[in-house]
């Protein structure tokens, strides 16, 4: 079938004075795809994203959205476009109907079919009930999914979701999840940006990992945790001394290096799967090391960073990662 | 969130995807005039939202008039031509003038503090003309002019003005003051795109709108300035929409000084506008 790709990027480069936010990323996302970016604050993922929506000029590299080249026929990509920003780009000053018909109007849709699409994007999104409340009364749920239904009143094929749920409570954010594959399975094709793996686990079918302006990785989220393993062990060692020891045993057991923090006597270790979490307490046992506690836990953003790039994301928020990773500061 | 519509549910036929002709056939290379007047109306429409839910936008052109008229006529009537009212058809048409251009001033403060919200990153991704998020707001902005003129006339007339040209002639002043306001206000759109804050956006306007104002013969015949500054005031815009103004208002007659005001206009327009534009398209 002769389709093109929804997105397709070579060597993306921008430029603040000095300082490369986007340094050479590719960037390939088929239609129908939910493609996730990636990364911590300050990685450039907004930047790419603003660029790719002419929001930004690009100033190096190529773009094309569905085979239309984003640099010189900005007024076409747009028309294949809905963003929605990290912050909330709906009007204060209006309601959210009025809103939804504004967006309407300046793309061409007729008043009556702009007021009808207004109405049925504020159902679908549950907003029906303030409708006609200042935007100032929503709360930040309300104003993402608003936001969200701003992009859609066109029904464009391509939709960038710029930290999608980045400050909502959890469940606020399993309903935006629940939206997005909406979205997706009634055809649209979703880039989106995130700081939280579970979202991108959660969502995406493809993952691309972005650090300083570079890509890292690209995969699947089960790719992308497996380099990784698919859970961390986390030990607290009775005896910081014995940590040495400790680490030998998990080393021969699993064929990986645990990161230690020697003040504190902990230990953490990558697991291909959970249940040889047990294997490792055993053996641990048998060798006399006491333990004071334990957990398994997903790999958070920070582990994969570690991983991929030898550097924590800077802006970690895991009180036991803390400790033993180094604290480079991420450019910017 | 549940999808409760009444359309079939979407899984039900996988999507079909789109070749490079559903694309050509879905976009336009460009707006067309109808869409950029479209865009720029509904733009207008967002405006005047705006407006009606934030009055104090309109402090500047209710009080300013009210005081601008009686200060400047207490003040200088004597001195300069005997009497306040023998100074009054002087200076209503100057006053109508500064007032409007003070009114346009706010345009560019405003559009800069606009430009700073979220709103504006949703307007840069739409397909939209970029002069519409410009002329749009200053379209609703006529309306101001129009109050502000008309307060203008009716403190001129409370304190006895009497319009040579009748009803008809302060009408077209009127008009022709909101198509001056109008025009210059392209000026402070223009440094409103340009300068990083609402602040200096004011403060360079304000440097603007001072000589343009004062400089002029709004307040004072030409007659009676140095060489150096009547050679200034005569290539002013602002002078050139006095004179018209003072015409149509006190005479009624539509003159040859009247045709300047406008090309003045035209040219203020045909500057300002593009660069404006390509600021705007600039500036992120």
């Amino acid at each position: 079938m002769n389709h093109i790709p929804a997105v397709h990027a070579e060597g993306l480069v921008k430029s603040f004075g000095d300082f490369r936010a986007v340094d050479g990323v590719d960037l390939h996302v088929d239609q129908g795809e939910i493609y996730g970016v990636l990364g911590p604050n300050g990685a450039g993922k907004t930047t790419m994203l603003k660029m790719l929506a002419t929001l930004l000029p690009i100033d190096g590299g190529r773009a094309e959205i569905f085979g239309v080249d984003v640099r010189r026929d900005p007024h076409r990509t747009r028309q294949l476009l809905g963003v929605t920003g990290q912050y909330a780009s709906v009007d204060e000053n209006l309601t959210a109907n009025e809103n939804l018909w504004l967006f309407g109007r300046l793309q061409g849709v007729s008043s009556r079919t702009s007021r009808a699409t207004a109405a049925q994007l504020l159902e679908q999104f549950g907003l029906q009930e303030a409708a006609n409340k200042p935007i100032s009364q929503f709360s930040g749920g309300m104003r993402r999914r608003l936001d969200l239904a701003a992009s859609l009143i066109t029904r464009p094929p391509l939709i960038f979701l710029d930290e999608p749920t980045t400050g909502l409570d959890p469940r606020t954010r399993g309903q935006m999840w629940d939206t997005i594959r909406e979205l997706v399975a009634g055809g649209c094709t979703v880039l989106l940006t995130t700081q939280y793996l579970d979202e991108a686990d959660q969502l995406a079918d493809r993952i691309a990992v972005i650090d300083r302006g570079r890509k890292v990785a690209e995969g699947t989220p089960d790719e992308l945790k497996a380099s990784v393993g698919n859970s961390t062990l986390r030990l607290r060692l009775t005896d910081a001394a014995e940590q040495t020891v400790a680490a030998d045993v998990v080393r021969r057991l699993l064929g990986e290096d645990p990161v230690l923090s020697p003040e504190s006597g902990r230990l953490n270790v990558a697991l291909d799967a959970a249940d040889r979490a047990a294997d490792v307490l055993i053996s641990l046992r048998e060798a006399g090391i006491g333990i004071t506690s334990v957990s398994v836990d997903a790999p958070t953003l920070d582990e994969v960073f570690l991983a991929l790039t030898g550097h924590d994301t800077g802006d970690s928020v895991d009180p036991s990662a803390t400790a033993d990773s180094r604290q480079l500061e991420v450019a910017r | 969130m549940t999808m409760q519509m009444t359309q079939p549910a979407p899984v039900a036929t996988p999507p079909r995807r789109l070749t490079p002709g559903d694309i050509a056939a879905r976009t336009t290379s460009h707006n067309s005039l109808r869409e950029t007047i479209s865009q720029t109306m509904s733009m207008a429409w967002r405006a005047t939202k705006k407006m009606r839910r934030n009055p104090e936008q309109f402090f500047d052109v209710t009080i300013q008039p009210l005081l601008f008229t009686a200060m400047f006529a207490y003040l200088l009537g004597g001195g300069l031509s005997g009497s306040v009212e023998a100074y009054l058809p002087l200076v209503i048409p100057g006053i109508l003038a500064q007032t409007a251009l003070t009114a346009c001033m706010a345009t560019g403060v405003q559009l800069r503090e606009d430009m700073e919200k979220g709103v504006f990153d949703r307007f840069k991704s739409l397909p939209m003309a970029r002069i519409a998020p410009l002329a749009g707001p200053m379209i609703a902005d006529l309306l101001r002019y129009a109050i502000a003129s008309t307060l203008t006339f009716v403190t001129g007339i409370a304190m006895g003005y009497r319009p040579g040209g009748g009803v008809a002639g302060v009408a077209m002043a009127i008009v022709l003051t909101m198509i001056a306001g109008w025009s210059l206000a392209w000026v402070f759109t223009w440094v409103g795109t340009l300068a990083r804050s609402a602040q200096s956006v004011q403060g360079i306007s304000m440097m603007i709108m001072f000589p343009l104002t004062f400089m002029s013969n709004a307040l004072v015949p030409v007659e009676t300035l140095p060489s150096w500054l009547a050679a200034f005031v005569k290539v002013n815009p602002v002078s050139y929409v006095v004179t018209a103004t003072r015409d149509l208002a006190n005479d009624g007659t539509v003159t040859g000084h009247v045709g300047w005001a406008l090309v003045a206009c035209a040219a203020v327009i045909a500057v300002f506008a593009p660069l404006s534009v390509r600021s705007y398209k600039r500036h992120l």
